[in-house]
């Protein structure tokens, strides 16, 4: 068997849901072959040549990926991706949006978000928003799946050494371009790779009162999140959302701060390792997922908590 | 210009679904079904378009067992002009759904495709993707936001770091994230008149799609349940639990 795995990265530098992916492809047992698509991406090409358990780092390097468009990136990886046994990507939103671009082109049946390999042609999933687990059998020549990075614990970036190859495959579909970004700038880890994470909901009431969560976080070194019904109310934006539709974490430690714990986000943090709960309604769902609970008003108990800290 | 939108019946999503005792399948004998959420956000985004003036036609598919037709009558209800159903009783994996689509798209030529990003039942978030590839249109997967300018389509795109705009030259898919806008209730009115709209039924078989499934589910089962854990009485005791017994601070 012969995997390929798509590296996560924004041309700088290699993202750690690569290594998770990579985990994932050396339970299902094969060469490894790591591909970066971008643009002046050599650093990560390299960076990839380290990771632990890689045989061969391919590397398509064109002004055409350098935003990683699915409609350019989608059809090299099926371009590439027929050689192989096995194409896996993180799922995250540029996995997501590429990878079933990718199997389509391939008339492959893709299999999203495998938490688990049962062999190399079965993997388990969830569906209904985490309610059911499927166990999941593929009868395609290639098994395309995108991978939920936390279900699976990160290989070492170092202790590898694979060579280093030139694609020279340009795919550029011209029907879409890039025209801008807004990307949040912050000093705190990121949410979905740092090992406390503390998330407000609707509780919170305003965005304001999410300082009170930032100067928690910021004595912890934590992560900031937040549950859908407090980004659908406009507190803070999309790109902190922890949940099915959001984003899946599964910190050392996850403070949740006035929310109810509807089953949407469960989904994105039932697999944090310690669970906090601050909620002054003791009836709330999420009571029943937390190791420790605390029923209080947030608004006395968080920054009491800051002080203590 | 006219836009194709995708809809699906799926178990509503107040519903809390569970495996069938023997683990085959799960149950969903007798819940309530409704219109796939992004999906009904699609069909709003569609409806806005054409009360701005920039669509002149909305076409609604449905696949699946006769029973669609339902939700099909709820996007008319919401504004779309006319439905098309699929049917069959037989299991629909997104990439067949994707070719049926793409056979639709052949015949009915429209410049926009809106489908919601993923259906809560399968969460898959594949079949907008592929439709895009089976056609080589450009994809705005997970829009917040969309803009038709002429003979291309801005879209403003939910990622994780935060928002990306792309602009995509006409025909194109989009698939919608939540937050694109809020879907409008039915008026009774709407929901009578809807019943008069045209329907029009096909099947895979006159589209020419072979949609046999490519995947087996083998087993269904609950997720690892979590136990709850303690109560504290205030801020120093748990500050103090997460000092020594868990040791996470």
């Amino acid at each position: 068997m012969s995997i390929l795995v798509i590296a996560e990265h924004d041309n700088a530098e290699l993202k750690g849901a690569t290594l998770n992916t990579i985990a994932a492809a050396k339970a299902i047992g094969g060469d490894i072959d790591v591909l970066v698509v971008g643009s002046g991406c050599g650093a990560v090409a390299e960076a990839a040549a380290k990771v632990e358990g890689v045989s061969k780092v391919l590397v398509a390097d064109n002004a055409a990926y350098e935003h990683q468009l699915g409609e350019n990136t989608g059809k090299l990886v099926a371009d590439l991706g027929k050689n192989y046994s096995h194409v896996l990507a993180a799922a995250t939103t540029t996995g997501k949006n590429m990878l079933p671009r990718a199997a389509a082109l391939l008339d492959v049946q893709p299999i999203s978000d495998i938490i688990a390999v049962e062999g190399p042609d079965t993997f388990k999933r969830p569906v209904y928003a985490g309610n059911v687990i499927a166990t999941v059998q593929s009868s395609d020549a290639i098994k395309v799946a995108s991978v939920r990075t936390t279900a699976f614990d990160p290989v070492a970036a170092e202790g590898g050494s694979a060579a280093i190859e030139a694609v020279d495959i340009v795919d550029d579909a011209h029907v879409s371009k890039f025209v801008g970004e807004e990307l949040a700038e912050s000093d705190r880890p990121e949410l979905t790779a740092a090992s406390v994470v503390i998330s407000g909901g609707r509780g919170m009431g305003n965005g304001e009162n999410f300082e009170l969560l930032y100067k928690v976080a910021d004595k912890l070194g934590a992560a900031v999140g937040a549950s859908r019904a407090a980004v659908d109310a406009g507190f803070v934006p999309n790109d902190m959302q922890v949940g099915q539709t959001g984003k899946i974490v599964a910190p050392d430690l996850y403070i949740a701060v006035g929310i109810s714990g509807a089953i949407q986000h469960l989904a994105g943090m039932k697999d944090s390792k310690v669970i906090v709960a601050i909620n002054k309604d003791e009836e709330a769902p999420i009571f029943s997922v937390a190791d420790y609970g605390l029923v209080a008003d947030l608004f006395d108990a968080v920054p009491e908590l800051e002080t203590k800290l | 210009m006219k836009v194709l939108v995708a809809v699906k019946r799926v178990v509503d999503y107040n519903v809390k679904v569970r495996p069938k005792a023997d683990g085959s399948d799960v149950d969903i004998a007798n819940v309530k079904m409704s219109i796939n959420p992004f999906c009904e956000i699609a069909v709003e985004e569609a409806v806005r378009l054409k009360e701005k003036g920039v669509a002149s036609e909305i076409v609604v598919v449905s696949m699946g067992p006769k029973q669609c037709q339902e939700q099909i009558r709820t996007a008319l209800a919401l504004g779309a002009d006319r439905g098309i159903q699929v049917e069959t009783d037989a299991e629909l994996q997104p990439l067949a759904v994707a070719k049926c689509l793409k056979a639709i798209v052949d015949k009915e030529e429209p410049q926009l495709v809106i489908l919601g990003k993923q259906s809560i039942d399968g969460d898959n978030n594949q079949t907008g993707q592929m439709l895009a590839a089976l056609t080589g249109m450009g994809q705005g997967t997970f829009a917040s936001e969309v803009n038709i300018e002429g003979e291309s389509v801005k879209v403003t795109r939910e990622i994780d770091g935060g928002l990306q705009t792309v602009e995509l030259t006409l025909p194109a898919v989009v698939t919608t994230d939540l937050r694109l806008n809020e879907p409008r209730y039915a008026s009774l009115p709407n929901i009578m008149k809807a019943k008069r709209k045209p329907l029009d039924v096909t099947t895979p078989d006159e589209l020419g799609v072979d949609i046999a499934p490519r995947t087996k589910t083998l087993k269904v089962e609950p997720p690892a349940e979590r136990q709850a854990g303690i109560k504290v009485a205030d801020v120093a005791e748990l500050v103090e639990k997460l000092k020594s017994e868990a040791k996470v601070i």
